[in-house]
């Protein structure tokens, strides 16, 4: 402001002084701030951008390497079952036929996938029957044998078996393992994969949908193409399980508690300044105290999923809490008035009324901690979920106490592999974990649309 | 309060902003219907009516407020010395320079009272020294009746002050800007009654340098400060004319309605 | 019987008498309804709770209880001198565990188990047969300890059949004869449930107490082993198994930081312009699609982050940053790990700065923007001064998340404890060595695997701090515009 204009003497002739400038000629310092203003909103245009880049960049990097998990090569061959091999002593009998180990069955298998080349009139060049058997996976002779000793009648027929190929020869289909690479490979050799080809262009080979890698266990290191998530998923729903069961109810009576019914104090107030910071402690620090506590205090097996389970369960609490209180919160105080006002008692008040009313809210917070608690990996690694099991648990109730896994645990146990098979396996395996947190949340999106109220 | 403010005459005839024809949507609800409107420079202007009735929606058409509600439409020419403010050429950050504006409830920034009264010199580059600065800040809250109580505490927070204190800072913060025409919109409704009479007499000697323009739902207030005098009703205005004209003349019944308490 | 049926046998147990005591508080009163004190539900619910409540608490305090008694009868019959040198105690316990599963896998399919037990080939033999694998040889001591073990484990499980049932029955009759018309049953309901409330709410402050004490008694123990000076003060990190390890935090301390540093640096900008756009400039439509894309960020898992820093992002940077430039050629890195986790927390920080920029009055707003204040001069002078307590406060929040973060820095940081300044080179934190300290086959009595007790402390500490300091910023900031 100048002085000018400050004085107070009336003016006789305002309009000049008045239009120093024009509306329609924006000055040179207007111009500026309206470029340092469309800076600033690109900026803030930008970093958008960024954030969502990198959810595409995550999800294309996880997708491109998950999904050729999804499909696997296979051979189909007819195995002759020879009895004389699988069955010395001729008595049809599975306990004396269980001598025979998958070394045997591989030799067999062998066998017949030469059979099958000759039969097609495919040219091996140098390979070495050994080399052949080298390209089906090492499972498949333990998947015949299981097969046989399931069903002794097979015996002497000729049976179409369907057999994994090599993770090798699979890679190689899928590019992860080429020509330059194979020359350098123990495992396989550039000749197998151009055996591979011709065995695809005969139609002895071929790529198709493997849905072993949802129902089959874990497999061991030389073995990626063998390796599923059966036992994981399993686990992974044992420990939701007790989740569910442990923290909805805990959680809910807990909210209850401290939104209706507790006095305000410092205790109350204590509780409540727990909570939240419980929902802000690492996770890792609940594994500490799993480890410590259930199993080394209670003596609670390793690798079970009731551990898992208590020990998430701790971990959801909180964060169950924390919307269920904000949900009884938003329960209009009117509600209660007209409950206790027809002689309805605290309890009766909450549990016929405020209890429903705030049932979706109740119910998305804990899907939402659900899905948190499904993701989570750092506190299972020190309860010992992290084991490489094979067998799958028993039903529940015993069946918690069984060594199992879990699905981001065993995304991690792929990760310290060596073989790069198992990194398609841990990306594959994370697309069926997305696929769980996307079905729990939309779940929970379908719920708060359609029955939240706004009072 | 002095009755003699309603026996002033207003001093210039020269009109400071023209509306013409101004219509306001809100979405699909027309807000504000077919309004025409001198606002005199160096008068003080009072918007009255009921609540709802699109008093508030034209004062913001008047420095574009209404540009930062989304869903808002405005139709019509609004011109300030001629010139159009809807106008595609028009900045509404030059134009806010310009048509300053107080709000109802007190707003100070959460900054210290020195810095709330330098802030809009400071954005509009103003001042070129720190001493022109202290200048015109001191000038402005002597304007505001507000240096005498504040002087000590300059670089106190301006949200510790009182809420008349706070609406009287926001009144030197808006005349900081030296703009030609200020609104002010309710500006008395949270204060009370001796807040009140201070920003009163605080408006009445606003009017030698600005042209300024008050709503308000105090009938007495529009009395007591304004010459002239804009009633609206359901979004429509209906009669504008010299405030002792309106309170003691109306032409319109409803505006005899509103005056008499029947409606509002 | 095993758990389930007792469970179930016990809930049959609350369901009878849930409909017992409400047909006896109805034939109490000759079916007259209006002479009961309560309404016959809460007659029959009293009944059950009287059931259900006492064996639920004992229930439990023996399941925990058992596993340390059953631990404790078998470490008895373990001879010190049997343990081999190259194992442990706690070794050889997993193993006696295991030798008791096989023993009774055996004896479940029918074989004569205590034959077996006085040969130990044949033992061993059938053990294998049944699939059972034993890290040492059974010896005649891990025998006996394995047979304590199962004798100690079948007669608690037997007690615990017969004292849950017992104490249902004693709960069911108790329960029944205080039915009468007189007796208050829907307070006395009320007063048990509330008891159950207030237990449930318990729980977080025992789950807290629980980790405060687990990680103190562990880190008293350990520092009773190893001097605290070394731990907190040396500059290396070296743990052998041998012993002889030089445990020092310093390394982790500082890998900890880099890496927290590097992820807030990009997520801090990113979020807070991301929270700016969305409150201030972005349509009503457009932040209803992006906000929720971006928090679906934070609802990823961390172990999903972990492998796209190990297969995509590290060899990224590796390839087109770390070796052309010669900063070194390692995929996993600070850098690689601090990038990820800053994309982790970049919702973080954006939506509870959303939030609190949302909180800023409009009146501020208006006032600035009335006096010609561009958009971005009224965020930057008025909102975000407005605004900064809360939006410190998410920082801290999401600092103390970057912090506390381990699947990340695990797959994407590496594991060479190293004071450098070089970001491009791998180094490690304390989260990461609390896991490869505590996992595998763990020894609680070697300095090696105590000292992640004294790491998850400080790690705990620390975090606390934050989060504390952070919540009372962020409710102080609540109130004022409340």
């Amino acid at each position: 402001m100048t002085d000018g204009s400050m004085t107070l003497a009336p003016m006789a002739t305002p309009e000049p002084a008045r239009l120093r400038h024009s509306l329609f000629a924006p000055d040179k310092r207007t111009a500026a701030r309206n470029a340092q203003e469309a800076r600033f909103r690109f900026y803030g245009l930008v970093a958008i951008v960024i954030a969502l880049l990198a959810l595409v960049w995550l999800l294309f990097s996880i997708f491109s390497a998950g999904l050729p998990a999804f499909r696997q090569t296979f051979v189909e061959i007819p195995v002759t079952l020879d009895a004389a091999v699988l069955d010395k002593a001729g008595h049809g009998d599975p306990a004396e036929m269980a001598s025979v180990t998958t070394i045997g069955y591989g030799k067999l298998i062998g066998k017949a996938l030469a059979a099958e080349i000759e039969a097609k009139g495919i040219d091996i060049g140098a390979m070495t029957p050994k080399d052949l058997v080298g390209m089906i996976s090492e499972n498949a002779a333990a998947d015949l044998r299981d097969r046989v000793l399931a069903d002794p009648k097979l015996l002497g027929t000729t049976v179409q078996f369907t057999a994994l190929a090599n993770g090798r020869i699979d890679g190689y289909f899928k590019g992860r393992v080429t020509m330059e690479s194979a020359a350098r490979d123990n495992n396989t050799s550039p000749e197998k994969l151009m055996l591979a080809d011709k065995l695809v262009a005969a139609g002895v080979m071929d790529m198709r949908f493997n849905p072993g890698f949802l129902v089959m266990p874990d497999a061991s290191d030389k073995r990626p193409e063998a390796a599923g998530l059966g036992v994981a998923i399993i686990g992974s729903l044992y420990m939701m399980a007790v989740v569910l069961c442990l923290a909805l109810p805990i959680g809910v009576a807990a909210s209850v508690y401290l939104e209706e019914f507790a006095p305000k104090n410092r205790w109350t107030d204590l509780i409540e300044v727990n909570i939240a910071n419980l929902a802000a402690v690492p996770s890792i620090v609940y594994g500490i105290l799993g480890l410590s506590f259930f199993i080394n205090f209670a003596g609670l097996p390793q690798s079970a999923p009731i551990v898992g389970g208590l020990v998430l369960t701790l971990m959801t609490l909180p964060r169950i809490i924390i919307p269920t209180r904000a949900a009884l919160k938003a329960v209009p105080p009117s509600i209660r008035d007209a409950a206790l006002g027809v002689g309805a008692s605290k309890l009766q008040t909450v549990t016929h009324h405020v209890l429903p009313l705030a049932m979706p809210g109740v119910l998305t917070g804990t899907i939402i901690g659900l899905a948190q608690a499904l993701g989570e990996t750092a506190p299972l690694l020190l309860i010992g979920m992290v084991a490489f099991v094979r067998d799958f648990p028993g039903a529940p109730l015993s069946g918690l106490f069984d060594p199992a896994s879990a699905l981001p645990v065993q995304i991690y146990n792929w990760t310290q592999r060596g073989d790069p098979g198992f990194v398609e396996r841990a990306s594959g395996a994370i697309i069926v974990l997305l696929v769980f947190l996307i079905i729990m949340n939309t779940a929970a999106i379908i719920l708060r649309r359609r029955y939240e109220r706004r009072w | 309060m002095k009755d003699l403010r309603l026996e002033r005459d207003v001093q210039t005839e020269t009109n400071k902003i023209e509306a013409r024809k101004v219509q306001v949507y809100y979405g699909t609800n027309h807000a504000l219907k077919d309004v025409d409107v001198d606002i005199l420079d160096k008068t003080v202007t009072a918007f009255i009516g009921p609540s709802g009735c699109g008093k508030s929606t034209f004062l913001r058409c008047l420095n574009r407020m209404n540009d930062t509600v989304a869903s808002a439409k405005v139709q019509g020419a609004i011109t300030l010395d001629g010139e159009d403010i809807y106008d595609a050429r028009v900045d509404p950050v030059q134009l806010r320079a310009k048509i300053g504006m107080v709000f109802q409830k007190p707003n100070p920034f959460p900054k210290s009272i020195y810095d709330n009264v330098a802030y809009g010199p400071k954005i509009h580059g103003l001042t070129r020294t720190k001493a022109e600065l202290d200048e015109v800040v001191e000038a402005c809250l002597r304007k505001a009746a507000l240096w005498n109580e504040v002087k000590d505490r300059l670089q106190s927070p301006g949200t510790g002050l009182s809420g008349g204190q706070q609406q009287r800072l926001c009144i030197a913060r808006a005349i900081a800007t030296s703009p030609e025409v200020l609104l002010m919109d309710e500006p008395c409704s949270a204060l009370d009654p001796i807040a009140t009479a201070q920003v009163e007499e605080l408006i009445d000697e606003l009017r030698s340098q600005f042209s300024v323009v008050i709503v308000t739902h105090s009938m007495q207030q529009a009395a007591r400060v304004s010459q002239r005098t804009a009633f609206f009703h359901l979004g429509n205005l209906v009669e504008y004319g010299e405030t002792g004209a309106i309170f003691t003349n109306p032409k319109d019944p409803r505006t005899e309605s509103y005056i008499t308490g029947r409606i509002g | 019987m095993s758990l389930g049926l007792l469970f179930l046998t016990v809930l049959a147990l609350a369901a009878l008498a849930y409909a017992i005591g409400r047909r006896r508080a109805m034939a109490t009163v000759g079916g007259d309804l209006r002479k009961l004190h309560s309404l016959p539900t809460f007659y029959g619910w009293i009944t059950a709770l009287w059931v259900l409540v006492p064996v639920f608490f004992v229930a439990i305090l023996w399941l925990f209880g058992e596993g340390f008694v059953i631990h404790n009868s078998a470490l008895t019959h373990i001879d010190p001198a049997d343990v081999p040198a190259d194992s442990s105690v706690n070794l050889m316990m997993a193993d006696v565990t295991r030798l008791a599963e096989g023993l009774s896998v055996l004896a479940a399919k029918g074989s004569d188990v205590a034959a077996l037990e006085q040969d130990i080939d044949g033992l061993k033999i059938a053990l294998g047969e049944a699939g059972v694998a034993m890290g040492n040889d059974p010896t005649p001591s891990m025998i006996a300890a394995a047979e304590a073990v199962r004798g100690t484990a079948a007669w608690s499980r037997i007690g615990l059949t017969v004292v849950s049932l017992a104490l249902a029955l004693a709960g069911f009759v108790w329960g029944y004869r205080r039915i009468s018309p007189e007796f208050r049953a829907r307070n006395a309901t009320e007063r048990v449930s509330l008891g159950l409330l207030i237990v449930a709410s318990l729980i977080a402050v025992l789950t807290t107490v629980g980790i405060v004490f687990s990680l103190l008694a562990n880190t008293v123990h350990f520092f009773r082993i190893y001097p605290a000076t070394t731990f907190f003060f040396s500059a290396t990190w070296d743990p052998k198994f041998g012993g002889g390890s030089t445990l020092g935090i310093l390394p982790l301390v500082w890998g900890t930081l880099y890496v927290s540093a590097i992820s807030l640096v990009v997520a801090v900008p990113i979020g807070l312009f991301s929270a700016i756009y969305l409150a201030e400039y972005a349509s009503r439509r457009v932040r209803g699609i992006v906000k929720p894309l971006i928090e679906v960020l934070a609802g990823i898992p961390t172990i999903v982050y972990g492998l796209f820093a190990l297969i995509t992002v590290g060899p990224l940077l590796r390839d087109w940053i770390a070796m052309p430039m010669g900063f070194g050629n390692s995929s996993s890195t600070v850098m690689t790990a601090g990038l990820v986790m800053g994309i982790m927390i970049i919702p973080f920080v954006s939506s509870l700065s959303d939030d609190i920029i949302n909180a800023v009055p409009q009146s501020l707003r208006d006032g600035s923007l009335g006096l010609g204040a561009t958009p971005s001069e009224t965020i930057r002078q008025v909102v975000i001064p407005a605004a900064l307590p809360g939006i410190v406060g998410a920082i801290l929040l999401a600092a103390s998340r970057a912090i506390g973060e381990t699947m990340i820095v695990v797959l994407g940081a590496g594991a060479a404890a190293k004071l450098s300044l070089n970001p491009f080179e791998a180094m490690t934190t304390v989260t990461v060595k609390i896991v490869s300290q505590l996992t595998g086959d763990t020894e609680f009595a070697s300095p090696e695997t105590l000292v992640a007790f004294a790491l998850g402390l400080t790690l705990f500490t620390f975090t606390l701090a934050l989060n504390v300091v952070a919540l009372v910023i962020v409710r102080k900031y609540r109130e004022q515009y409340e």
